[in-house]
């Protein structure tokens, strides 16, 4: 029964009318819903899950074996086929294999989550504690090596770090949006071997970035290290990342907007301008995160391009510079003491406070409809205009 | 009135050429025109960076290949600055060894994930799993690294061990002369291997679901009204019309495992020799190995050998890269979407 019926699509927006059931006539019959998960669905689950443990436990009792690890494993295995095999006895083979499947992806993306919360715990536990105003003011410029969090702070790896991505920012987005409208906008003989190259360059290890500029900036133009040249480095990380993903969102809009564009007689820079790209705004927001994401906790081409200072310095363009990555890097790669490694975590905390920040505020942007603020800020400027006009006219 | 319209219909010569529909000219106007050339500029922007990229490499590593010829390739030791012998045999295998132990975990994950979040959830939360998933993509490598060295690895030691009792008999899984004391599965491939899955995983879930989403709903509740599970109808439609984005997020996985330096760099103890034994303490990497040894090394010999083995890594992603493309380009999905 459970396959016969057409199910809820996931991606239809509009609730089928109560009592409009399947098989439901107009007698008031309950609508049949196969898919829904109801009282003995849940049960079988749950004795699933209690079976299968219970099977486990006895057997690593009898068995000389032992490990947290190897239970859950064997836990999981267990489980899963016993489900799979009460669902084959009361359903039959398609929903068994339907339900074991599911029992799987539910599982795959819980594994997802486990690592992200254990992350943000962890960070934050092992940091949070030496957070303290003088961190965000002070520089390393009076603490010896072995001092720990409560001396000195990271003020100047937060200025490198900002001044390092807004420049490559500045660099990269405009490139990486314009090269994506190239490829779904314009295109003609070249956008094929384009799309090939912004995928290998996708690809580029952000080593080698970091090695392309130190041998080209650093060293043969002779500018020494720099944050300018780290910027270089991560716009040249950033470009096919938010391009691919631009890429991407701008296919989903649809051909009936550039053609209405088109039709009504726009240019084609202002079909892009003001049609494709305000349409495309969220999720090219949320490419541009990916971009920034990417270049934030970059660690090696900024070792490789500004490789760090101790001290302020404030003025991009010129002498090593530090950055949030690379103070982390220092302590944990060199690892002078216990004392001195609290201020890697320290800094690891406010590294992914940052991320966190920068990430909810994008979100946050990104969901809000952008044409509507659009339609509000042209209507403004109409109204601003017309008022001033007859003024003109009088003069 | 008929005579009229004959000549004109047909030219006085008499040359009777059949109606033909007008050929529509389309003139740009000039803002249109130079539009169009910014953007073919940015495109080739990507060409001409790869091409520099490429270039100064190779000019900057010369004096290594000069030094060490074609045995760059097979040699497995790495010491430029002393006896000036080196080469990236061994660390070339490590690398390939670290990105396939991602890959092999993080993909099966992503598509999980990835069906999850568009066939399973429900709406509300499938919002909150698109930001999860983007977030885990946001956290820096360097917190993986961290992380990864106090919080993953004494864990992971008994996943190790686990999987050396019970599946040792697979050569691959053998720690030799272990007795599965704990200090012979701490720095292994396979830990720093799973610390770089995670961080491939989100870029190959997010890419794998924006393919995934783009399924046509009309093809999807065809499955269903013609029976379908939804197992069913995720293996007869959603699957084979996202293949490309799993091959495409596989690759840029596989891309950002190969290149990933800094998390690698912090977990593994460098060896310069080849084994099979993933689970083993000691593997390698070339980002890794740019990264710390550039501190140490000299102008004269130490950097051309570093640049010659990023010259190689470089090479190796391009090709892996080409190579997805290309049976990408050919299952590209989610083209032209219709209103």
């Amino acid at each position: 029964m459970a396959v016969t019926a057409p199910p809820r699509s996931p991606g239809s927006a509009e609730a089928p009318p109560p009592g409009a059931g399947v098989f439901g006539g107009p007698g008031g019959d309950t609508p049949i819903r196969p898919r829904s998960f109801n009282a003995v669905d849940a049960w079988v689950l749950v004795a699933s899950i209690g079976s299968s443990f219970a099977l486990i436990w006895v057997i690593f009792r009898l068995m000389p074996i032992s490990g947290a690890v190897g239970f859950l494993f064997w836990w999981f295995v267990s489980f899963a086929f016993i489900y799979w095999l009460a669902m084959l006895q009361l359903e039959g083979p398609l929903v068994a294999k339907d339900r074991l499947m599911a029992v799987l992806i539910v599982t795959g993306t819980g594994i997802l989550i486990v690592p992200l919360v254990s992350i943000i715990v962890f960070v934050t536990a092992k940091g949070i504690a030496y957070i303290r105003p003088h961190v965000f003011v002070q520089t390393n410029n009076l603490c010896g090596q072995l001092d720990g969090p409560t001396c000195g702070g990271i003020a100047h790896a937060i200025v490198g770090t900002l001044e390092q991505v807004a420049i490559a920012m500045v660099i990269s987005v405009p490139l990486a949006v314009l090269c994506a409208v190239y490829l779904n906008e314009i295109g003609g003989p070249l956008r094929r071997p384009v799309r090939l190259f912004v995928d290998a360059m996708s690809g580029v290890p952000s080593i080698v970035a970091g090695l392309f500029i130190y041998a080209v900036v650093v060293v043969s133009l002779g500018w020494g290290f720099s944050g300018f040249a780290a910027a270089l480095a991560l716009s040249i990380l950033m470009l096919p990342t938010v391009t691919r993903t631009s890429e991407e969102v701008l296919r989903l809009v649809p051909d009936g907007l550039r053609e209405g564009s088109l039709a009504l007689g726009g240019y084609e820079w202002r079909t892009v301008w003001n049609v494709v790209l305000p349409t495309a705004r969220s999720g090219l927001i949320t490419a541009v995160i990916l971009g920034v994401a990417r270049a934030v906790g970059e660690t090696a081409p900024v070792l490789l391009t500004a490789f760090g200072a101790q001290v302020m310095n404030g003025n991009p363009f010129h002498g090593p510079q530090e950055s949030l990555p690379l103070f982390i890097w220092t302590y944990v790669r060199f690892n002078p003491g216990e004392a001195p490694y609290l201020r890697a975590w320290m800094a690891s905390f406010v590294l992914i406070v940052l991320v966190l920040g920068l990430f909810t505020l994008a979100r946050v942007l990104g969901t809000r409809t952008s044409i509507e603020r659009r339609q509000k800020r042209a209507a403004k400027r109409d109204a601003k205009r017309a008022a001033a006009e007859p003024g003109g006219a009088r003069a | 009135m008929s005579t009229i319209s004959a000549d004109v219909a047909q030219p006085p010569d008499g040359d009777s050429t059949p109606d033909a529909p007008r050929t529509i000219t389309h003139t740009r106007t000039g803002v249109d025109r130079a539009f169009r050339r910014l953007a073919t500029g940015a495109g080739l922007a990507t060409f001409v960076i790869l091409f520099l990229i490429g270039l100064f490499l190779l000019i900057k590593s010369w004096p290594a290949f000069h030094t060490m010829g074609l045995k760059f390739f097979t040699t497995s030791r790495w010491d430029p600055e002393g006896s000036h012998v080196f080469g990236i045999a061994a660390i070339l295998y490590w690398t390939f060894v670290i990105a396939i132990v991602a890959l092999a975990i993080a993909v099966p994950l992503s598509i999980a994930t990835a069906l999850f979040i568009t066939e399973y959830a429900p709406r509300r939360l499938r919002r909150w799993m698109i930001s999860l998933v983007d977030l885990l993509a946001a956290i820096p490598s360097i917190i993986y690294g961290i992380w990864g060295l106090a919080f993953l690895e004494p864990r992971l030691v008994g996943v190790s061990r686990f999987i050396s009792k019970n599946f040792g008999f697979i050569p691959i899984f053998k720690v030799p002369g272990s007795n599965l004391n704990p200090g012979a599965f701490a720095a292994s491939a396979f830990v720093a291997g799973v610390i770089v899955s995670l961080m491939v995983l989100p870029i190959c879930a997010s890419i794998v679901r924006e393919v995934f989403s783009q399924t046509p709903p009309g093809e999807k509740e065809a499955a269903f009204a013609l029976g379908g599970s939804r197992w069913g109808m995720i293996r007869s439609v959603v699957l084979p019309f996202g293949r490309g984005g799993i091959i495409g997020g596989a690759m840029l996985g596989l891309g950002r495992a190969l290149g990933e330096t800094i998390a690698v760099a912090l977990v593994i103890s460098p060896i310069f020799t080849i084994s099979i034994h993933v689970l083993a303490t000691g593997a390698n990497g070339v980002a890794p190995l740019i990264a710390l040894r550039f501190g140490e090394a000299t102008q004269k010999f130490g950097i051309p050998a570093l640049m010659a083995a990023g010259l190689t890594l470089f090479v190796v992603t391009l090709l892996v890269n080409f190579a997805a493309s290309a049976i990408v380009a050919r299952s590209r999905s989610g083209k032209g979407v219709e209103i």
